[in-house]
């Protein structure tokens, strides 16, 4: 089936088989900082924009995306980097696998919630699993992003 | 590997229906958090998309959950948040992760009456009941209880009440799906002791909740209650605990949750 | 030290977190053969006939082999130096399969619909047989589970594969018996560790293809670039010099892709129809269909006197080593080796046993490699024996720990026969700090919150190695390029870890030079310098010693080479990283003007600085750690408050990549410690094998972690340093266990340490 979507700012008209997951489709297509991890809806390293929502792509069938617009690490690069510069200076990148998804949902939880504590923090990552780091490194890099005391 | 034919987004309720009903693999699209995880061949997937179905409202008596709502819209309502001692966002929140939230439905999960199901363990404590579209409205326990024809779930709806309702859930890893759950209500005089993940599909637990009821609410009763809800539920082992360690730790949940809830203001 | 030693920024860091394209995946074209293995549904069966009719008609179908299509050359699949101990057990499709998801047949299609439809149609008729899958029971069980005949070894292993015997294993110094016997107090316990997982989060993956030699290439998520060629090269019976093997970025690898699991089926379909292929396994196959710990018992007696000086140790061990023996002799022998000289006072210390064969999946390499099993076992004991004593635990460990400059037979033999002497440890500082920390003086053994609530802290200690002494090596070669910045050539494999990095600091640190004035190459094995690659803690300490070497070197060139074009001795001159100076003569040039004339018609030099190094003992890093539990007398559920690690791993070659490890490496054992449980069917099958069912630690689940540093100087590292990768997965499991203990008096001997067998036991005492 054909679908316009909106992606990262840019109308694009993209095909896609109805039992096709959004994931594979933004591959397909070249959105290669979508990394898929587990298949199942467990990981978060799938994450992007759904209308600014943080969705995990592998559980999206393409053909609902019609008519929406979905936002992918490389339309937010120049965030992206800002906060990527606090995990790196942390250390806390390590593999980078997982590292686009968490970025998305970190930016998405930067605009939803307002002065969160590091409970929200944790709360609204929860999603997001990491193999490398036992999260504290990010975690630190976090409060220092967000000014978080 | 699951596969699709055909794909639609119905105007209208009439028409999803008569879609569904046109044959025996066509089917309603939930969240689609589970889908990739079965080998289901559908044959027209039905896309509420446009049905309007994702609100959350409030009338005199009752509030409405739309079928298309996601956890994650019921987890930040303040509506849902202000009702029963926040038992909705409370009973979803452990459930994976944000993003996971923003995919699933009420619909979805309440139509396919998964055991593991957290939220339909606290909407049974409330009483709510769902509207389907060929069916009608019926109460929440029967829905669960009786196989029915292919329907659509269309809302939720929970009575108004002065509930005040406390859920509690085991799990070894916080991420991972309840070992077992529980809802409490109380209204009144009225209690409703619920049980979920057991591993069977959440139930009432009748004789217990009526044993409440009509008891000084003692300690020695409390343990009492607890103990003939673990006798008239069944309990099951798999792989992430067995049937005894379910039954002991129900129990537990069922007894703190009667406590918080005659702690609760 | 202005570079080594300093928390710098992981080069590649920027460019991965933001999702520039370089992993495996991201680097094919798209065009490549979808390769996808049909996998055996029973745990043993010999297949008696394969009808593949229906399903080469499948259009897009390329090619589908069965076990009458592959080479019959044994092979084992464990990245080791050649000659590798593990055995040669495998061939890359068998009339026999072993384990439920062992491969059937290889499809190659145009794409992975196409493979996965003519997968269903494939036919496939079974002798089903009688699985051994209890591994207390392989031993003398009536089915063999390698009963072919041409299964062959490098070495003496132990092997009585008619037994299932995969590997047999002694360790012993003195008379364990006669030391028991004397002993005023035994304990014994038997310890059970699970098949824990390595979920990194990049599945295994590889692609291949013929370059523009007719060379057999393959990009591949990997940790051992060069033992992949070798392995590859057997098992397709071609020539090593027909082989490539690239590392692009890797998406973790925690010893999982120390085993070449996938790189040989696309490398076959690629050899078979000249086009490209490409395998990503899924989360399930990455689960189910490669490799995991070694699950083990290990039965340990201690002997001590009443004032708890510890006579005698002695581990009766067992390990699963599943199908296939990858890693199987090394992964028993090194959860001995690396946990005896621990307490260095005892008189005698045996361990013991075999590896055996079931049909399960094979286990492999995965961080601590035996070490993490063998210290449960021991450590438990030790917290057991200290109960024994009514000891205060910390007191008993202080009084009988190996301490820098004692000297061990475990530890290895010096060339003149003697006992290897410890050269670094800071293993009591590290106690005693941790113990502050933890708030051990006033939290020992248990504070009681409430009703249902318990607060207790429990210990271990643990060491690990750095490289393997005597077999595995590494090389680094450093070039000048024509502007004065350096290329550094590296076979080692950074998996995330930031060796890369690290690496860098340290050619950085000898050549007095910038971070920026070195770029680093890794690994590609037609130009980087051979590596064994990173694993068993070696990369750190072997290859930074031959970065160390191959920057000393390059250095000694530039001198040189300033030496001639200024016409003087290399005596005379002076390098500062940035200018080369002629002492007396007022003479000096620029490396970058320096380098431009070296390669240009005046010089016509090419500097290039090289090094290799092997170590001769292999330095242990050292942790104590300390967990405080609050443990639900209900329910049982177990919430770590806190987790405190005090490491000894010499000097920190970058402290916040150090920092991270040791992080990163304790969630994953209180991973295996409390959620990693690994469940199989009666039949075989194992059941968890998704994030839904497999449960890593998230979030939520991790307390506070503490994490501080008491660095020894090693004197054969490089700046001092030891390993840090591995050592950190050791103790959380019987610290929290102990604990566990404190709180509620049970004792957890069979890992996971789940709410439920906490309940379990709490029942059986009352």
């Amino acid at each position: 089936m054909q679908i316009k979507v909106t992606i990262n700012e840019k109308m694009m008209e993209l095909e896609a088989p109805y039992d096709e997951f959004l994931m594979d489709t933004l591959r397909r297509y070249g959105f290669l900082s979508v990394k898929k991890g587990c298949n199942t809806g467990s990981c978060g390293l799938c994450t992007v924009w759904l209308d600014g929502k943080p969705v995990l792509s592998c559980s999206v069938l393409s053909v609902r995306v019609n008519g929406r617009n979905i936002t992918t690490i490389e339309g937010v690069q120049k965030e992206a980097r800002e906060f990527a510069d606090f995990l790196v200076k942390e250390g806390a990148d390590q593999c980078g696998f997982c590292s686009p998804g968490f970025i998305m949902t970190v930016l998405a939880m930067k605009r939803e919630l307002s002065n969160p504590t590091e409970e929200d923090i944790i709360h609204y990552l929860t999603g997001n699993l990491c193999r490398c780091t036992g999260y504290q490194g990010q975690l630190r890099a976090i409060k220092k992003y967000l000014g978080v005391v | 590997m699951f596969t699709i034919q055909d794909y639609v987004v119905p105007g209208t309720l009439e028409e999803a229906y008569r879609i569904l009903t046109a044959k025996r693999n066509n089917t309603i699209l939930g969240g689609c958090g589970f889908l990739r995880l079965g080998s289901q061949r559908i044959g027209t997937a039905i896309d509420l998309t446009n049905l309007n179905l994702n609100f959350i409202e409030e009338y005199d008596q009752v509030i409405e959950i739309g079928a298309m709502t996601t956890f994650r819209d019921l987890e930040t309502s303040p509506l849902l948040k202000g009702y029963f001692n926040g038992l909705l966002p409370q009973a979803v929140k452990h459930i994976v992760g944000v993003q996971l939230r923003n995919i699933v439905t009420v619909g979805g999960t309440v139509y396919s009456r998964y055991g593991f199901s957290d939220l339909i363990t606290a909407l049974l404590s409330l009483e709510a009941e769902v509207e389907l579209f060929k069916t009608g409205r019926v109460s929440l326990e029967n829905f669960l209880e009786n196989a029915s024809e292919k329907d659509i779930l269309v809302k939720v709806i929970i009575p108004k009440t002065a509930k005040k309702a406390v859920f509690n859930s085991m799990r070894n890893s916080q991420s991972d799906y309840a070992i077992v759950n529980v809802a409490v209500s109380k209204e009144g005089d009225r209690w409703l002791l619920v049980a979920g993940a057991r591993p069977h599909r959440a139930k009432i637990a009748r004789k217990a909740s009526l044993f409440l009821a009509n008891s000084s609410l003692s300690s020695e009763d409390i343990e009492h209650a607890a103990n003939l809800a673990i006798s008239e539920l069944t309990f099951g082992s798999n792989m992430r605990a067995s049937q005894k360690y379910r039954e002991t730790v129900c129990k537990v949940l069922l007894k703190r949750a009667i406590g918080e809830v005659l702690a609760c203001k | 030290m202005r570079i080594v030693n300093q928390p710098i920024s992981k080069i590649d860091g920027m460019d991965i977190t933001t999702g520039k394209p370089v992993y495996t995946d991201d680097l094919a074209h798209g065009h490549e053969l979808a390769v996808k293995i049909l996998r055996s549904p029973y745990a043993f069966a010999r297949i008696k006939a394969i009808n593949l009719e229906k399903a080469s008609r499948i259009p897009g179908v390329e090619c589908i082999l069965t076990y009458q299509d592959v080479p019959k050359t044994r092979f084992t699949m464990a990245g080791q130096s050649y000659p590798e101990p593990s055995p040669y057990d495998r061939l890359i499709l068998d009339e026999y399969v072993r384990y439920v998801g062992d491969e059937v047949a290889i499809i190659a299609a145009v794409d992975e619909k196409a493979a996965e439809k003519a997968m269903k149609l494939i036919k496939v008729e079974y002798e089903i047989l009688e699985p051994v899958l209890d591994f207390e029971k392989a031993i003398g069980h009536p089915s063999v589970v390698h009963p072919e005949g041409d299964v062959t070894v490098n070495m003496d292993i132990g092997m009585d594969k008619t037994k299932n015997i995969a590997s047999s294993c002694k360790i012993e110094v003195g008379d364990v018996e006669a030391e028991l016997k004397n002993s005023d107090v035994v304990v014994e316990g038997t310890y059970y560790t699970q098949a824990q997982a390595h979920a990194m989060m990049e599945t295994y993956r590889a692609l291949t293809y013929f370059d523009h030699n007719g060379r057999l290439t393959i990009v591949s998520s990997t940790q051992i670039p060069f033992h992949v060629r070798r392995i590859v090269a057997r098992a397709l019976q071609i020539p090593m010099g027909r082989v490539r093997v690239i590392k692009p970025r890797i998406g973790g690898g925690f010893g999982g892709k120390q085993t070449a699991s996938v790189e040989v089926f696309p490398a076959l379909v690629t050899l078979k129809t000249g086009k490209p292929a490409k395998i990503i396994y899924d989360r399930r196959e990455t689960f189910a269909c490669t490799t995991s710990r070694h699950a083990m018992r290990i039965t340990v007696r201690l002997g001590a006197d009443k004032e708890g000086n510890i006579k005698a140790i002695d581990m009766q061990a067992l390990s699963d080593t599943g199908a296939y023996g990858e890693h199987a002799p090394t992964v028993f022998a090194v959860a001995g080796y690396k946990t005896l000289p621990l307490y260095g006072k005892a008189r005698a210390v045996r361990y013991m046993g075999h590896a055996v064969y079931t049909n399960k999946m094979p286990a492999g390499a995965l961080r601590g490699y035996g070490v993490t099993q063998g210290t449960f076992a021991l450590e438990s004991a030790i917290n057991e024996l200290a109960a024994k004593l009514q000891m205060d635990p910390a007191e008993l460990r202080e009084k009988n720990i190996i301490r820098e400059g004692d000297a061990h037979p475990v530890l290895g033999e010096t060339p003149e026969g003697k006992p290897v002497v410890l050269a670094s440890s800071a293993l009591d500082r590290c106690i005693k700090r941790g113990k502050e920390l933890i708030g051990w003086g006033e939290k020992y053994p248990r504070k009681v919150v409430s009703d249902t609530k318990v607060r207790a802290v429990g210990m271990a200690i643990t060491m690990q190695g750095s490289g393997i002494a005597g077999i595995d090596t590494a090389s680094a070669v450093i070039k000048l390029n024509d502007d004065g910045f350096y290329t550094l050539l590296l076979g080692s494999t950074d998996m995330g870890t930031g060796s890369d990095t690290t690496m860098a600091q340290i050619a950085a640190e000898v050549l007095e030079t910038t971070m920026d004035k070195i770029i680093v190459h890794a690994a590609d094995t037609d130009i980087s310098p051979y590596d064994t690659g990173s694993y068993a803690s070696s990369t750190a300490y072997v290859t930074g010693n031959a970065v160390i070497k191959a920057a000393e070197d390059m250095k000694k060139k530039i001198i040189e080479a300033g030496a001639k074009l200024f016409g003087v001795d290399s005596e005379e001159i002076e390098f500062d990283g940035e200018f080369v100076r002629a002492i007396n003569k007022h003479q000096s040039l620029s490396l970058d003007e320096m380098a431009r004339r070296l390669i240009s018609g005046e010089g016509k030099l090419q500097l290039v600085g090289t090094g290799t190094f092997g170590g001769d003992t292999s330095p242990p890093p050292f942790i104590a750690g300390f967990a405080e539990v609050e443990v639900d007398t209900e329910t049982g559920k177990i919430d770590v408050i806190e987790y405190v690690a005090v490491v000894d791993c010499g000097t920190m070659i970058n402290p916040n990549l150090v920092r991270i490890q040791v992080e990163g490496g304790l969630v994953q054992g209180i991973g295996m410690a409390m959620y990693e449980d690994v469940k199989y069917s009666e039949r075989g099958k194992m059941q968890t094998d998704t994030f839904m069912q497999y449960k890593i630690p998230c979030r939520k689940d991790i307390g506070k972690i503490t994490v501080d540093f008491e660095p020894s100087y090693e004197p054969t590292g490089p700046f001092g340093a030891k390993s840090v990768g591995e050592v950190v997965i050791n103790t959380p499991s019987p610290a929290i266990a102990h604990a566990v203990y404190n709180a509620v008096g049970v004792n957890i001997r069979n890992l996971p340490i789940t709410p439920e067998k906490v309940i379990m036991g709490i029942m059986e005492k009352k």
